[in-house]
């Protein structure tokens, strides 16, 4: 029997409409049509991602000292992880990741820089004007942030002398590093005075350039402003501000 | 001829569904190989974490925020959102409203010299932050525009977005009325806030939250009534950003000024 040629064109086209509903029937994933499928698939995926921050309850479980110390002080709402930065893998793995810890002295003022915006009350500083050159877990510790203890034997009567120099480079040497006060000086302090440095020597013993102190930023005495005593061009409670 | 003709259609009959087939198989040894290496080091969700018997939300404490920008970094860090500006899941807004009653608003660290620059004070009326982000809306604008169903809200209060199906066309982006959404610039798709969905199943709360030095942000599940997000709505005057749009947000503000737009 011969089949006419219309009919055997019809049914190549007819086929290939039926071959294309059956591919689409059964070859096209359920996962691209079916929505109730395609959505489970991506909660998934949502979920599968990799978490970061590992939230605080967790670093208690080892760093119960720090936390202690942290709970009662002003930064008792901080994360531990808003300063360390994300810390699961940390938490996976404590030997072989630590966390960043930000020691330099930008990372503080990210939240206590002056800024007219910030709330009234929230603690700000002028940094550039905050003791600029040492960072600031050199006076504060970023667990517990209290404003340091200035020695308030001296302060009780010196609050401004006190509160500079504390600002000051020269804020870590105790005032009785350069001045020698008999105890009587608190009861009849007008009477009884303190010593004062006499002479250059006493500054160059730390600053002159052959001094074994290790920290102080080091000039020639014998040149440096020869004729003059170092206080009559550096306030010596806030030395830089010559 | 005819003989041909019939071989090369039985062979196609065998040969596409066997390719089906194939592909299905490879796929099937695949699969379970690359989820166990996944699953190893994720976090599994809380045990019988039901999306139903939850719906989230966020709270914020307008008055609180100090404008650090810890957030905008922990969602960068969690989220992979390209580092450069102009990318952001969430963000905060510096308000300055001057004396004369016009309104000066800056993103935070979009411009780094601008943030130094102390405000003259002289004329300024009154200034603050205002952190943003997805609101999660009930009603989302968005997913009412996307033309291949890409986007849509979980049971539990999320919109997400499917990475796999997104064509990149950007109408939800244009649909937004909060800005929330962006083009990531890697998979060229619409990427926005997921209220860290893959933290939130596991207990955990968003990164943004986590890292608030003042708890200017409270996360939050609306149904349940112990929550300190139910807690915050109960106990302060809520505003939520451009209600007459009708998208019923689920970030709501407290202490918000009536300049926020
Ligand atoms: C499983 C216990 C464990 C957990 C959980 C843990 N840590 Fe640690 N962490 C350690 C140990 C142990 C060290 C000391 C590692 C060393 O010195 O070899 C350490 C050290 C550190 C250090 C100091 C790193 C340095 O440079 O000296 C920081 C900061 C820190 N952890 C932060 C965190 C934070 C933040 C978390 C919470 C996200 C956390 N840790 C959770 C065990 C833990
Ligand atoms: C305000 C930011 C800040 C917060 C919040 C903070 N840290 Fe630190 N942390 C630091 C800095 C800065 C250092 C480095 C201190 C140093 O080198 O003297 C540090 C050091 C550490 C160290 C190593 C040195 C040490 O003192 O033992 C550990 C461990 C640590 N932090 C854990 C934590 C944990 C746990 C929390 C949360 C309970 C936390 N930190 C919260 C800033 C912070
Ligand atoms: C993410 C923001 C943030 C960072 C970063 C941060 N702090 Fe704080 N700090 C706070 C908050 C919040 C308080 C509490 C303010 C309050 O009680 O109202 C605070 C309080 C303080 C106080 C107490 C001020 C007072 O009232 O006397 C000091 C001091 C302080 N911080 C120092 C530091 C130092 C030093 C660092 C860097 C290691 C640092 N802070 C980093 C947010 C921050
Ligand atoms: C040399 C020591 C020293 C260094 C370094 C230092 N501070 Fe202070 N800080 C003080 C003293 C002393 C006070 C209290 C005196 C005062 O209130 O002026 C204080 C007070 C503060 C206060 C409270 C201000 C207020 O109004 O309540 C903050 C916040 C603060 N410092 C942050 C910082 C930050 C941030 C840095 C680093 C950029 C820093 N400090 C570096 C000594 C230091
Ligand atoms: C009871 C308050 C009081 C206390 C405590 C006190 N002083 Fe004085 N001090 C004074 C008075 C008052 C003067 C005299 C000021 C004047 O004559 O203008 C003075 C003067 C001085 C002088 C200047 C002396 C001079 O010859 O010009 C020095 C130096 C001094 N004190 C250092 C100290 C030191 C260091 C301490 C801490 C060990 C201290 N004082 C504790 C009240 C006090
Ligand atoms: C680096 C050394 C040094 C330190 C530390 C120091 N002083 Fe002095 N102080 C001097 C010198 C030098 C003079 C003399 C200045 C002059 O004669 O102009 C002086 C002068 C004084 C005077 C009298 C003159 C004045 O400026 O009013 C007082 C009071 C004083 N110091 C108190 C203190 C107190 C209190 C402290 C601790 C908070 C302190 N000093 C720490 C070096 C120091
Ligand atoms: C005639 C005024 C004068 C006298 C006197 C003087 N200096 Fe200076 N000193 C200066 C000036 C000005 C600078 C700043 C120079 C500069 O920045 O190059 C300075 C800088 C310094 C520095 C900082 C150097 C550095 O590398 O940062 C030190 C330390 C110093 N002087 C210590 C002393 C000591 C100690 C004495 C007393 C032996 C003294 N000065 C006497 C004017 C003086
Ligand atoms: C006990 C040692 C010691 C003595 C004594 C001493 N200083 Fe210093 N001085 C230091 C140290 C340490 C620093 C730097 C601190 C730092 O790291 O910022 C410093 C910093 C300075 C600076 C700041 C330099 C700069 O680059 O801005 C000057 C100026 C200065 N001292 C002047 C003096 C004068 C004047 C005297 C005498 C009254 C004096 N010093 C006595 C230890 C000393």
């Amino acid at each position: 029997m011969r089949i006419p040629e219309q009919i055997r064109r019809l049914s190549v086209v007819v086929l290939i409409i039926v071959a294309g509903l059956l591919l689409t029937r059964y070859l096209v994933p359920a996962s691209l049509v079916k929505q109730r499928v395609y959505r489970a698939a991506s909660v998934k995926r949502e979920i599968a991602r990799e978490v970061r921050y590992a939230g605080g309850s967790i670093c208690i479980n080892c760093h119960e000292e720090v936390n202690e110390q942290k709970k009662k002080g002003y930064h008792k709402t901080l994360a531990c992880e808003t300063c360390h930065g994300p810390s699961a893998k940390h938490t996976e793995d404590p030997s072989a990741v630590k966390p960043f810890a930000p020691r330099e002295r930008k990372f503080c003022p990210l939240c206590h820089e002056y800024n007219p915006s910030r709330p009234t009350g929230f603690p700000q500083i002028t940094a550039t004007a905050h003791n600029p050159l040492k960072p600031c877990i050199t006076c504060h510790n970023p667990h517990d942030p209290v404003p340091p203890q200035v020695p308030r034997e001296c302060s009780a009567c010196h609050a401004e002398i006190a509160r500079t120099k504390a600002l000051s480079r020269h804020a870590l040497l105790e005032c009785t590093t350069c001045h020698t006060a008999p105890p009587k000086h608190k009861q009849i302090p007008r009477s009884v005075r303190p010593t004062k440095p006499e002479s250059r020597e006493f500054c160059a013993k730390c600053h002159d350039k052959g001094s074994p102190q290790k920290t102080a930023p080091k000039v020639d005495a014998a040149t440096h402003g020869e004729r003059y005593l170092c206080w009559e061009c550096h306030y010596p409670h806030m030395p830089g501000e010559a | 001829m005819d003989q041909d003709k019939r071989d090369l259609l039985k062979g196609l009959i065998l040969f596409i569904p066997a390719g089906g087939v194939i592909g299905a198989l490879a796929k099937a040894v695949a699969a379970p190989a690359a989820a166990a290496g996944k699953e190893a080091s994720a976090r599994p969700e809380t045990p019988g974490y039901d999306p139903t018997n939850h719906y989230y939300g966020m709270g914020i404490e307008v008055g609180k925020c100090i404008g650090c920008n810890r957030c905008v970094e922990a969602c960068k860090q969690e989220n992979d959102v390209p580092r450069e500006p102009f990318f952001f899941r969430t963000w905060v807004e510096r308000y300055v409203i001057k004396k004369d009653r016009s309104v000066v608003v800056e993103t935070v660290g979009l411009k780094k010299e601008k943030r130094k620059e102390v405000v003259d004070q002289e004329d300024t009326l009154r200034s603050f932050f205002i952190p943003k982000l997805c609101n999660h809306c009930a009603n989302p604008p968005c997913v009412q525009v996307c033309p291949v169903d890409a986007t849509w809200s979980t049971e539990d209060g999320a919109v997400l977005v499917d990475k796999n199906r997104c064509i990149g066309c950007r109408y939800c982006i244009q649909a937004c009325p909060y800005g929330a959404r962006y083009l990531h610039p890697e998979t060229r798709t619409a990427d926005k806030c997921t209220f860290c969905y893959h933290r939130v199943v596991k207990g955990l709360l968003p990164a943004c939250v986590e890292v608030c030095p003042t708890q200017a942000r409270i996360f939050g599940d609306l149904k349940s009534q112990a929550s300190r997000l139910v807690r915050f709505e109960r106990m302060n005057k809520i505003h939520v950003l451009k209600p007459d749009l009708n998208t019923q947000p689920k970030v709501y503000y407290s202490g918000l000024d009536g300049e926020v737009r």
